[in-house]
């Protein structure tokens, strides 16, 4: 027998209100930290918006961001849908980088663009969806806790791609562990150069064609998740593992394809920093992308719009962030990560803080009427 | 005038707009055993809650032996002398009877000198109603019906009054039951005072003194047993005239439909989960499987439905085997396609995913019907109109196939199921608990619709706990007990009797 179900919060206030509130609860403490180190908070939050949304070229830098995120975001929603928190991303992201690093050393010689192009993104898929293969089929058929391993695998791809560019694939001669610059086949197109040769006008920045790659694979997402048989397969298999099993669905094998597809997305992000940006591949390039995408997925709830707005606060925040520290040196760089994990910490961990006061404050004013 | 030992005066209390509890009125005579009966969801648990001191009250009184009493958690409601057992018994399985039993009222820093004084005390009420348990056995290795004694026992042992039991009898055997309503009885007239929670009209009869029916939070009866029978009770309580009868004519079966040899199943640890199990059951035909939870129905029906592999013995299906399938989809699968449907026993944790909306679960099981897709993609459309057609043949309520299919009542949870099973137009039909938590007007619903299929000639095999149904409903009853079937019964000849006999493990056939 159950009791009765207390009410809970209609849909759109939990999808609207609730993210706002606990966004402003962050950028309150932000304010308080802030003020306590000797700056105006309200200035700083000014500086921070203009600087990543004030002029155009900010903008720019704030999509380029977003972009990254945006694929990462998605690759963790991917995982989360099947029940699985994939803390890979890092690691595959990373490997998904060696993939398109191999690709173009190897022919940016030899094939034109078009050709290039789409090979690069294969094998950013490919080798992102490879090193999450090895974590979804020991949790599949092993039952290692896929957690574990895939923060595992980071550490492990961190040492790998260390050896492999120091080693193998460092431009020779190069002091710096980094690879030689890639042929301009091999550059995503920037989106001021796009924008221009249909008449448009903005300014230079890193942004590129990966961005209308992420938002299609927005909307793919979207189609695939909820309107195909294997995303009806992932989200049963997640939601509900003993159903999964009585419906016929072989768990097993989803979750080896979600963490698959998930890797492939991770890796996809590699394209927007090597191929759109640095044109070469750094040691540590990823600089962290993996862990936001698990902030992203997480504020965004799993679903693609959620995702790409997540995707660009944290993009306005990296790039506003950047402007800030210039601007004022006592915001250093860990002072915005302190910001981010404010964030993270009220849209994600403490997600439902204000949740029963929001819904008794509904029922208060819905009982009235 | 009567004294009473409970009285409940316009109790009412809300969860957000639901209105669990109405005006709530009841008084409970000392020494009496009083039932609550109810349908799913008509407010008897949430009413113990708040005479247990879980819950506040919004408004109304309480009073307890006259005084009026403020309950405001469960430790105020046993020093008043209200003790519960709970359905799901709250017992640590590695301790003794009495260490569990003074767990929370150890009485002092050094467990010794309690233990001692405790187990004296213990001792006394053992004998003094007839209780019968080992103070020294631990927890976890005595039956359920002992268990049960042992939650008794811990409220005496506080000194409790007044005695409530929620739904006591829902894991036990006939002869466990039996049972436990001696001890209930010696309890009043040794002046204690029982209420009990129950959904099982017969246990009402049997043994209450009086009744409160309640309905959608409200009672709509206070009654003395003597003056009501089983129909009356009903009509209560579902508030319009109920046919508690299933009309079944008798019908000749046609061809063997799934034949089962010596089937066995042995889990990791080498535990025998189910020995020897063989039957068959034919077209036309419903087959019941009588026996206390527990006892290798589930395990049976995982098998069948190919959620389990066996590691022994033959299973047939229309004179093909299908003990292993040999193919790269899931066994489940292939076997819903041979025609197998399945409404398992556990249908929130099983058959349905409470968190997608109904139009998903309604293909549950079928995600792969082509009449389902347009290209790669589904047919939203089509699923939709899928999920209205069985809301309007089986009168799920309410019937809006976007609404979560957690927000419906166990009744039309269950209905959803057994929509989306019987559409696929299965010729085996395995049946779990059809209607655990389902109320009666849905239960009447569910059986003639699991007649019709009979009678349109499907094979239905039956898991229930509920003996009634079982006999009220199968051709043929097999029971099982420990894994193993310990005897079978034709339907019509079964006796309560016979069946708690095989269910403990009787005399093997």
């Amino acid at each position: 027998m159950k009791f009765g179900q207390p009410s809970t919060l209609p849909r759109w206030a939990q999808l609207t209100l609730l993210p706002v509130l606990n966004l402003s609860a962050a950028l309150l403490v932000t304010g308080l930290v802030t003020w306590l180190i000797g700056e105006n908070p309200l200035e700083c939050l000014h500086l921070l918006v203009v600087g990543a949304l004030g002029y155009g070229e900010g903008i720019g830098y704030t999509l380029f961001y977003t972009t990254g995120f945006i694929f990462v975001g998605l690759a963790v929603a991917t995982a989360a849908h099947a029940g699985l928190f994939n803390i890979g991303g890092e690691g595959q992201a990373y490997l998904g980088g060696l993939g398109v690093t191999l690709v173009v050393l190897s022919f940016d010689h030899v094939l034109p663009f078009w050709i290039l192009m789409p090979l690069c993104l294969i094998g950013a898929m490919l080798f992102g969806a490879g090193w999450a293969l090895i974590p979804a089929w020991l949790q599949a058929k092993r039952g290692s806790h896929i957690v574990v391993t895939t923060i595992m695998f980071n550490f492990i791809a961190y040492s790998l791609m260390l050896y492999l560019i120091s080693h193998h694939l460092i431009e020779p001669g190069s002091q710096n562990p980094t690879t030689r610059e890639f042929g301009h086949n091999a550059w995503m197109p920037a989106m001021s150069d796009m924008l221009a040769a249909i008449g448009l006008t903005i300014p230079p920045t890193p942004l590129n064609a990966s961005f209308l790659v992420a938002l299609l694979a927005c909307v793919l997402f979207y189609l695939v998740v909820w309107h195909s048989r294997w995303g009806f397969e992932l989200r049963t298999a997640g939601s509900n593992e003993h159903a999964a099993r009585y419906a016929g669905i072989g768990v097993s094998t989803v979750i080896i394809v979600a963490m698959c597809v998930s890797g492939a997305l991770s890796g996809l992000s590699a394209v927007n920093d090597l191929l759109g940006s640095t044109h070469r591949m750094n040691v540590g390039f990823t600089n962290g992308i993996g862990f936001v995408g698990i902030a992203v997925a997480l504020m965004g709830r799993n679903h693609p719009v959620g995702i790409l707005l997540s995707a660009l606060l944290f993009g306005a925040l990296t790039q506003g962030g950047l402007e800030l520290s210039l601007d004022k040196p006592v915001i250093t760089r860990e002072m915005i990560l302190l910001i981010e994990g404010l964030i993270i910490l009220f849209c994600g961990a403490l997600e439902n803080l204000f949740e029963p006061f929001l819904a008794s404050l509904f029922a208060r004013f819905t009982q009235r009427k | 005038m009567t004294d009473f030992a409970i009285e409940l005066i316009g109790i009412s209390k809300s969860f957000g707009a639901v209105k669990a509890n109405r005006d709530v009125e009841m008084r409970i005579a000392k020494g009496s055993i009083h039932g609550v009966i109810g349908e799913n969801g008509a407010g008897k648990s949430t009413l113990m809650s708040i005479l247990y001191g879980y819950y506040q009250a919004d408004s109304g009184q309480i009073r307890v032996n006259g005084k009026d009493a403020r309950i405001s958690n469960s430790q105020e409601a046993i020093r008043l002398g209200i003790g519960m057992v709970h359905q799901h018994f709250m017992l640590v399985d590695t301790f003794t009877v009495l260490e569990n039993i003074i767990l929370g009222a150890e009485g002092g820093f050094v467990l010794k000198k309690g233990l001692s004084s405790a187990r004296d005390h213990l001792l006394k009420l053992n004998t003094e109603y007839g209780l019968d348990v080992d103070p020294d056995a631990v927890v976890g290795t005595l039956g359920v019906g002992l268990q049960q004694r042992v939650e008794i026992l811990k409220a005496l042992f506080r000194g409790a009054e007044v005695l409530i039991l929620d739904e006591p009898t829902a894991v036990l055997t006939p002869q466990e039951a039996d049972h436990l309503f001696r001890i209930l009885r010696t309890l009043r007239e040794q002046g204690k005072t029982v209420i009990l929670i129950t959904h099982k009209l017969r246990e009402v009869i049997d043994i209450t003194d009086a009744v409160t029916v309640m309905r959608a939070g409200t009672v709509v009866g206070n009654v003395r047993t003597s003056d009501v029978d089983r129909e009356k009770l009903a009509d209560l309580m579902v508030g319009r005239k109920v046919n508690l009868k299933v009309d079944k004519a008798d019908r000749e079966p046609g061809e063997v439909v799934l034949d089962v040899k010596n089937l066995g199943l042995v889990d990791h640890r080498g535990v025998k989960l189910l020995q020897d199990i063989g039957f068959s059951l034919r077209a036309g035909e419903i087959v019941g499987i009588a026996g206390v939870a527990g006892n290798g129905q589930s395990e049976l029906m995982q098998v069948l439905a190919g959620m389990l592999e066996p590691t022994s013995g033959e299973v047939e299906y229309k004179g093909q085997s299908i003990t292993h399938l040999k193919s790269r989809e899931p066994k489940a699968k292939a076997l819903r396609r041979l025609g197998i449907a399945h409404v398992p026993e556990d249908r929130s944790r099983e058959g349905l995913v409470k968190a997608f909306p109904m139009f998903e679960n309604a293909i549950l099981g079928y995600q792969d019907d082509p009449r389902l897709m347009r290209g790669t993609m589904y047919n939203r459309r089509a699923l939709i109109a899928r999920t209205r057609t069985l809301i309007e043949q089986f009168d799920i309520r309410p019937g809006d196939p976007m609404l979560r299919a957690g927000l419906l009542s166990g009744g039309n949870q269950q209905k959803v199921v057994l929509a989306r099973e019987i559409f696929a137009n299965p010729d085996l039909l395995l049946v779990g608990q059809p209607t655990r938590g389902v109320d009666i007007g849905a239960i009447e619903f569910i059986h003639k619709r699991l007649v019709e299929l009979r009678d349109a000639g499907k094979a239905i095999l039956l898991v229930s706990v509920e003996l009634e149904e079982i006999m009220s409903l199968s051709d043929r009853i097999l029971v099982m007990a420990c894994g193993q079937i310990t005897g079978e019964v034709a339907g019509n000849a079964a006796t309560t009797t016979e069946l708690g006999l095989l269910m403990g493990g009787g005399n093997k056939q």
